[in-house]
């Protein structure tokens, strides 16, 4: 994309295309242009130069600060929207993407029919692209920003009119190799190796960018994944803007994404329905399981409500059902006679409700090694697995506050048992009480003022029993008087 | 459902500490084990805490949950803030799942989702006041929920009044004072409920004073179990 900048700032004005404008950054030494309109580009700026430079050629040149970071942003967007044509996309540069199209063109009518759907539809969304596809990632690199074309097994003859700087090497080395009359990559391949090792050594390593060009060397992507993630593709014909088309897309989706999780032995743990906007930006509603599966009707029940939330605005024209966690799953009948098992029912449960309250509303309890009753019940989301831990045998209350609420107490001076105590504007007597049970604080993790606490578990003329403790002691040097605390209530 | 339940004041009595003087003959002598009222099946149980401050129904319910399946335990938002979250170290060994809902309409869904799942033991659901939502429809959905998928609900309602239902068992559970420590007179012994049948399908309506055996100590609480009563007892 070559002029992503301008066209991206373009989008959002009202300046017309023929205006003279640059778009500029802060330099060391005043403003650089950093992008120029087309109209600005034939009145002598261009980018890289100083504003003032430029200005001093046309003093009409209209200056408007760029933005890379939205339009980092944007490519972000893009590269996620381009995971149309491809699973595996890489941002590439500033203005780039680069896609892994390995057994993909067949599906878009072959590299010349891929080539022009990426062209039509990045021309849609009003940005310009040049797209080249090539053996090597090095030679689409060189090709799309040189000479745009779809390249087979013939790298080296296509790459060898290009100028050396198509090599992506540094700007020094590009001067250097110049002023040896080195110009074209042509001349370059024509230098015995051995020549051109021993000259450029180290970083600047002239030999190894024309082997990842011409591929003689390999150059992995860094997206690529073992194994594709299981994927369901369906493209609109037409964009479609009523707010039930996720839904229905999904509908579409769902046998041929369960027929692939059938055929690799899978169970998808998260999934996520990708909706393709025309204006290239995605929607995407994602959900989890908490055991694998592949169940039509569970995960169909799953998604259906995100699906329908995922908002059309100017139309979707392709929808992708991927699940970017799976888990081994074989094919397994439970019983003869059709009847769920407690487990898979359990999990299903879960999975739903998750769906619906959020994972931090679906909880099960995972004990953490502590004394402190507050720490040593951990929740933790009921989609993960929980382990086993030992707990101190002491009596707990079956209900604990979320946070201790401070009370009243009238008690003996300075370590006895309370008498009785005002929570929440009413007062107890205390009838019966047992104590104290005594938790010092976790030095290792509190801070050195931490106080110690003295728990009782009192009982109130009415039966009721609660859990109070009293914080600190008279002259612990860690603050004033005691202070005393409701924590929890007895069932 | 919970044979380890028994009585420590007998039937109509609202005094744990003396035996009904004219109880009628053939009523349950306090002391006895004595079977819970119970639904021929599970269903929906309609449980009123005395006070959103007392937990006592706590006891009274886990006394009668089964624990060889997880247990589904939904809370509304305001019922945590008011009388605290389940504290699973006091529950005993069960395994859970619990549910924060924001509102009681997530409450009630959470719950009927629950319902459906024959892989729980029982729901058990926390609502606060007297929500717009449960109506005499949302209670007898759940009830019907609950006996088609043979899953025993709670509904336990937290500073609420009994306005109408469609819950089989209304109970409204109070604290009583606790059975005599046998180890510390002073500190409290095992719970005891004042427990009050008020509506019931197939079962006449009563007040009880009941007490659950401990599990570790299969201790049965005594007659007229006072503190003094129950040490006497252990020493004869």
């Amino acid at each position: 994309m070559p002029h992503l900048a301008v066209e991206r700032w373009a989008r959002s004005s009202d300046f017309g295309p023929d205006d003279p404008i640059v778009l500029t950054v802060e330099g060391t030494h005043g403003l650089l242009i950093h992008a120029v309109t087309k109209a600005a580009a034939e009145r002598g700026a261009r980018a890289g130069a100083r504003l003032t430079d430029a200005r001093a050629l046309d003093p009409s040149l209209v200056a408007v600060p760029a933005d890379p970071q939205g339009d980092a942003a944007l490519v972000q967007r893009l590269a996620r929207w381009a995971g149309r044509w491809s699973p595996l996309v890489e941002m590439d540069g500033e203005d780039g993407l680069r896609l892994d199209v390995t057994g993909v063109a067949h599906l878009f009518g072959g590299e010349p029919g891929l080539v022009r759907d990426i062209r039509h539809r990045f021309a849609k969304t009003g940005l310009t692209s040049r797209v080249a596809v090539a053996p090597t990632a090095a030679a689409a690199w060189a090709l799309s920003r040189h000479a745009p074309c779809i390249c087979g097994p013939e790298v080296a003859a296509r790459v060898a009119p290009l100028h050396v700087s198509a090599l992506q090497l540094d700007p020094g080395i590009v001067r250097t190799l110049e002023r040896l009359g080195l110009k074209t990559v042509a001349a370059l391949i024509g230098v015995p190796r051995l020549a051109l090792a021993r000259r450029f050594r180290g970083a600047e390593d002239v030999v190894e960018a024309l082997d990842r060009a011409l591929g003689r060397k390999p150059e992995p992507l860094t997206a690529i994944g073992t194994d594709p993630p299981p994927r369901a593709l369906l493209k609109l014909e037409e964009p479609a803007t009523h707010p039930e088309a996720a839904s229905q897309a999904l509908e579409r989706l769902i046998p041929a994404f369960v027929r692939e999780l059938e055929d690799r032995r899978l169970g998808a743990r998260r999934l996520s329905l990708t909706g393709y906007r025309v204006d290239g930006s995605v929607a995407v509603a994602s959900v989890a399981t908490a055991i694998p599966s592949r169940e039509p009707r569970h995960l169909q029940r799953l998604l259906a409500d995100k699906a329908a939330t995922l908002n059309p605005e100017f139309g979707f024209d392709a929808f992708a059902l991927s699940a970017e966690w799976t888990e081994d799953l074989g094919a397994a009948q439970e019983s003869l006679v059709e009847e769920p098992s407690g487990t898979r029912e359990l999990a299903r449960l879960v999975d739903r409700l998750t769906v619906k309250l959020g994972p931090r509303a679906v909880q099960r309890p995972q004990a953490v090694e502590s004394y402190l009753p507050e720490r040593a019940s951990g929740w933790i989301s009921a989609l993960a697995k929980t382990e086993p831990v030992a707990l101190p045998s002491a009596q707990r209350p079956q209900r604990l506050l979320d946070r201790p609420e401070a009370i009243d107490v009238i008690y003996a001076t300075p370590e006895g048992m309370p008498r009785r105590f005002m929570w929440r504007r009413a007062i107890h007597d205390i009838a019966r009480v047992e104590g104290p049970e005594r938790i010092a604080p976790e030095w290792w993790r509190q801070p050195s003022s931490a106080r110690l606490r003295d728990y009782y578990r009192v009982e109130d003329a009415d039966g009721r029993r609660y859990w109070i403790y009293r914080e600190g002691l008279i002259g612990d040097g860690r603050g004033g008087l005691p202070a005393w605390f409701i924590h929890g209530l007895f069932g | 459902m919970a044979e380890g339940l028994s009585l420590v004041a007998g039937d109509e009595s609202r005094a744990a500490y003396s035996p009904a003087p004219g109880a009628a003959p053939g009523a349950p002598l306090p002391g006895a084990r004595w079977p819970l009222p119970a639904p021929p099946g599970p269903t929906l149980s309609e449980l009123f805490a005395a006070s959103p401050r007392d937990a006592g129904w706590v006891g009274f319910l886990l006394a009668q949950a089964k624990r060889s399946k997880p247990l589904l335990w939904v809370q509304e938002r305001m019922a945590i803030l008011e009388s605290g979250r389940i504290y699973p170290p006091g529950l005993g060994s069960m395994e859970l799942i619990h549910v924060e809902a924001r509102d009681a309409r997530a409450a009630l869904w959470a719950m009927e989702e629950g319902l459906r799942c024959s892989g729980l033991s029982g729901v058990i659901g926390e609502l606060w006041g007297d929500p717009q939502v449960l109506d005499f429809t949302a209670t007898r959905r759940l009830a019907v929920a609950a006996e088609r998928s043979h899953v025993p609900c709670w509904l336990v309602r937290l500073g609420g009044t009994a306005n109408l239902s469609g819950a089989r068992m209304r109970w409204r559970i109070a604290s009583g004072p606790s059975i005599a420590n046998p180890f510390d007179t002073r500190a409290p012994g095992a719970s005891a409920w004042d427990a009050e049948l008020f509506r019931a399908r197939g079962a006449p309506p009563g007040h009880w004073a009941i007490a659950h055996e401990a599990d570790s100590f299969h201790l049965v609480a005594a007659p007229g179990g006072g503190a003094l009563g129950e040490v006497e007892r252990l020493r004869a």
